[in-house]
């Protein structure tokens, strides 16, 4: 088998509707584009094409497996009816904009909404449940997917705990401001009456106490969970600091002494909040895309019953039903298979590049795509029990491995949690003991030093940096899905590859060879009706290419069209030979057979990503579920000495457990099913955007363009890491000057809100240098 | 400093109505899609209403 680099096609122009290459002489890009062109202008819609902010080819309209959506729309009173979608592909204000206008022109639609962070999209009509179909048609013809709003789907986008955390800030902010305003008056108030100042004081009780227990909790409730796991982590220290804030100045409100300090627990919880907000906020992009793959991916099944077929969702399906498997649909279920034959592409669960024939009776994995025609599957395991289930709870196990990953933040807490304590206490006990004032006096410097010294440079030191730096990733598009994923990126000294899918394109491209234009325009008119891989490389060949009509279909065999033949070398009477990315095209029994050879294309950007890991200090090797010859060939091509076929999901996860083993902290990119333990147990992990879902749910990063952007994301995260180090080291250096002015009681509120203020303002300025083009290292 | 008495309940009434806003707002989800409200704004077009057929 050989695998070489094509160049792209000469691009001649860009299609009016999605933005991709057009085909020579037209204006669009295929017949869909052209269709979904006609029906914006026809609705008057063009302004949509000067604000199009999409990836170009991202609108082109596909073909879908029909989903029945009538059944999925709910009945509101008079008659109405809503029905929510998860739109794919709506990606920008134009596209969010063009949706519901071409809705909105529908005469019975009373409203539709979608949501751009979401991808939700809501439409109400006057009218029966069957206008359903139709309206999601509508959008599809745009060049939208649409798929039905699933569970999975409103887990992603219901982002409880986000704003239980924006509620807190709210509180939070408000209490803040509005004890600020009291705690001013005291401060420049140097002549005011006693009883005035007790007032005061107590109005910031009022005010500050309840928003102390009420904004305080999500913090409390993550330092509680920390101690019962054993752990004191950066929340333990800050609950502490706040509580222990609140409860010296209410005592200080008793005893009517100068300062309460209730506007600097305060403003600590309100920055702290934001600061947890933003770092929420900074992932949600990702876990938003992940979910969008599992709306795609997921979903309903096609359940044959005594009295027909049925849409039922996956969960519902039990062991022995028999579910219909579309052209071209995954297998969510594993069973077996009640057809004759069928070809279906199990790259995905084992990293072959080629779709593999199976008979009647064989067990087909959970995963696969069926390449053939639709088949019939006697279910062998519901989801809770079957092979993708298997996997999520070995992938469980690795999770909770990565869980005990000590952030940095956590190790300055463990470290400095103690010291501050301990000098919080000595400053008690020397006032107390030592120098003899009332307890109540002694506990004024002891928590000043807990507060001027827990703060918030330290707090939010490390999520200011994930900010910046998720967002600069964000914007060379690479998603950051889980916590702390830089910080294991920065520290990454291997990277593993998975090829196909990753390093290649994960589909074959036609190579040039001795057929004739003439053989291409018919052969690709064959292809175009086909969904396995080869036809379908064939008919992307000749776009626009018109399928052609009475094709027959022999799965895993080859087409035929009258006289006309299409498909392997048996197929046409040939000799085997055994080079497997080939079609042999016959236009009639009188003439010579040509073969069209195919090849697996590398990724564009992959040979120069690699080679900039290696720049980078970083030893590179590919792992593939392949055969020998094609990982060979790519090994060689992208100059990876070391490199390894034919390997097993298993194997793979051996692999990386090896590495880390022997010390080594590998960083796995892979896309399949079969990549999934292996993305577990690595120490960083990264998927391209079109990996299958249960992949995707198990990274740490989702590449939208390719590997092409891992150097970019390896030398952020690394930044990263420096400036968060730094701002730590910063936030240490500062309290050497805090700390003693605290002890020795010279600290007033004002004193400390400045210092509050003033290290906040420098850890962020600090963390926004990463996001700019620093040094390139 | 009798004006304290009802400038400062005064002050803090309005910041309550403020917070309360704030609380209907997020609860009524009008913070579940601020990239979508962002670009809306731009777009000022009224439908253009099919005709009932």
């Amino acid at each position: 088998m050989t695998t070489l680099t094509l160049d792209p096609p000469a691009v001649t122009g860009s299609c009016d509707h999605c933005g991709a290459a057009s085909i020579p002489g037209s204006r669009f890009c295929c017949t869909g584009c052209e269709g979904a062109h006609a029906l914006v202008r026809g609705l008057g819609l063009d302004a949509f094409y000067a604000r199009r902010d999409t990836a170009d080819g991202t609108l082109r309209p596909a073909a879908a497996a029909p989903v029945a959506y009538a059944p999925l729309a709910r009945a509101l009173s008079g008659g109405r009816h809503r029905l929510e979608l998860m739109v794919a592909g709506l990606t920008c204000g134009a596209c969010v904009w063009l949706v519901e206008q071409a809705l909105a022109a529908e005469p019975d639609v009373r409203s539709a909404r979608a949501a751009l962070s979401t991808r939700r999209l809501t439409i109400t009509w006057d009218g029966p449940a069957t206008r359903a179909d139709a309206l999601a048609a509508l959008v599809a013809r745009l060049g939208f997917r649409v798929v039905p709003f699933s569970p999975a789907c409103l887990r992603a986008a219901e982002d409880a705990e986000g704003r239980e955390l924006a509620r807190a800030l709210g509180i939070a902010a408000f209490g803040a401001m509005n004890v600020m305003l009291v705690s001013v008056a005291v401060w420049v108030g140097v002549d005011m009456g006693e009883g005035t100042r007790a007032a005061l004081h107590w109005l910031a009780a009022l005010i500050g106490l309840p928003t102390v227990l009420v904004a305080g909790r999500p913090l409390y409730r993550r330092a509680w969970e920390g101690l019962r796991a054993g752990r004191i982590n950066m929340d333990f220290a800050v609950s502490l600091g706040v509580l222990a804030t609140t409860a010296m100045s209410l005592s200080e409100t008793l005893r009517n002494g100068e300062y309460t300090w209730f506007d600097g627990a305060t403003a600590l919880l309100a920055l702290l909040l934001a600061g947890r907000l933003l770092d929420r906020g900074a992932r949600r992009r990702a876990r938003q895309a992940a979910a969008e793959l599992l709306a795609l991916q997921q979903g309903m099944v096609t359940r044959l019953t005594p009295g027909g077929r049925e849409m039922v969702a996956v969960e519902a399906v039990r062991p022995g039903d028999r579910i219909l498997v579309a052209a071209g649909e995954r297998l969510r279920l594993d069973g077996w298979l009640e057809e004759a034959s069928a070809s279906l592409d199990a790259s995905a669960v084992t990293g072959e590049s080629l779709p593999r024939a199976f008979q009647s009776g064989d067990a087909l994995p959970a995963g696969a795509v069926n390449m053939g025609a639709p088949l019939t599957l006697r279910v062998t395991h519901a989801v809770p029990d079957g092979s993708l289930a298997g996997l999520t709870r070995a992938l469980e196990g690795a999770e909770q491995a990565r869980g005990r990953f000590r952030s940095i933040a956590d190790k300055a807490a463990a470290f400095y949690v103690p010291v501050v304590h301990a000098v919080a206490a000595l400053t008690f006990l020397g006032w107390w003991l030592g120098v003899g004032v009332s307890w109540q006096a002694a506990l004024v410097p002891a928590v000043a030093a807990l507060i001027i010294t827990c703060p918030c440079g330290l707090a939010i030191a490390v999520p200011a940096v994930q900010v910046v730096a998720a967002g600069a990733l964000f914007r060379r598009g690479v998603l950051v899905a889980t916590p702390n994923a830089l910080e294991r990126l920065s520290g990454v000294d291997h990277v593993v590859l998975d090829k196909t899918g990753t390093v290649t394109e994960g589909r074959p491209a036609l190579l040039p060879g001795d057929w004739t234009e003439a053989d291409l325009d018919e052969a690709a008119c064959l292809a175009a009706a086909s969904r396995h891989p080869l036809c379908r490389a064939l008919a992307a060949a000749r776009p626009g290419a018109a399928p052609a009509r009475d094709v027959v279909e022999f799965p895993g065999r080859g087409l035929a069209c009258g006289a006309a033949r299409l498909g392997s070398a048996t197929f046409l009477g040939l000799p085997a030979d055994g080079t497997g990315l080939t079609l042999w095209w016959r236009a009639a029994p009188d003439q010579p057979a040509v073969a069209f050879r195919f090849a697996d294309r590398l990724r564009p950007d992959a040979a120069v990503a690699v080679a900039s890991l290696r720049q980078l200090g970083l030893t590179v090797e590919l792992l593939s579920g392949d055969a020998h010859p094609a990982v060979a060939a790519v090994a060689a091509q992208l100059g990876i000495d070391e490199w390894r076929a034919g390997v097993t999901p298993e194997g793979k996860a051996a692999r990386l457990a090896a590495l880390r083993q022997a010390g080594r902290r590998p960083l796995m990119v892979g896309d399949g099913i079969n990549d999934m333990a292996a993305l577990a147990m690595a120490a960083a992990s990264a998927v391209p955007e079109d990996a299958t879902d249960s992949a995707a749910c198990a990274a740490d990063l989702v590449l939208r363009g390719g590997p092409g952007a891992l150097p970019e994301a390896v030398r952020i995260a690394r930044r990263a890491q420096r400036a968060a180090r730094q701002n730590i080291a910063f936030s240490l250096s500062y309290n050497v000057v805090a700390v003693p002015t605290a002890i020795l009681g010279f600290c007033t509120p004002l004193i400390a809100a400045l210092v509050m203020a003033s290290s906040s303002l420098i850890v962020i300025g600090n963390a926004l240098r990463v996001g700019g083009r620093g040094p390139a290292s | 400093m009798t004006v304290l008495l009802w400038l400062v309940p005064l002050a803090l009434l309005i910041g309550l109505l403020a917070l309360a806003g704030f609380a209907w707002a997020l609860s009524s989800g009008q913070y579940e899609d601020l990239d979508g409200a962002a670009s809306r704004i731009l777009f000022d077009d009224t439908p253009a209403r099919r005709e009932p057929r």
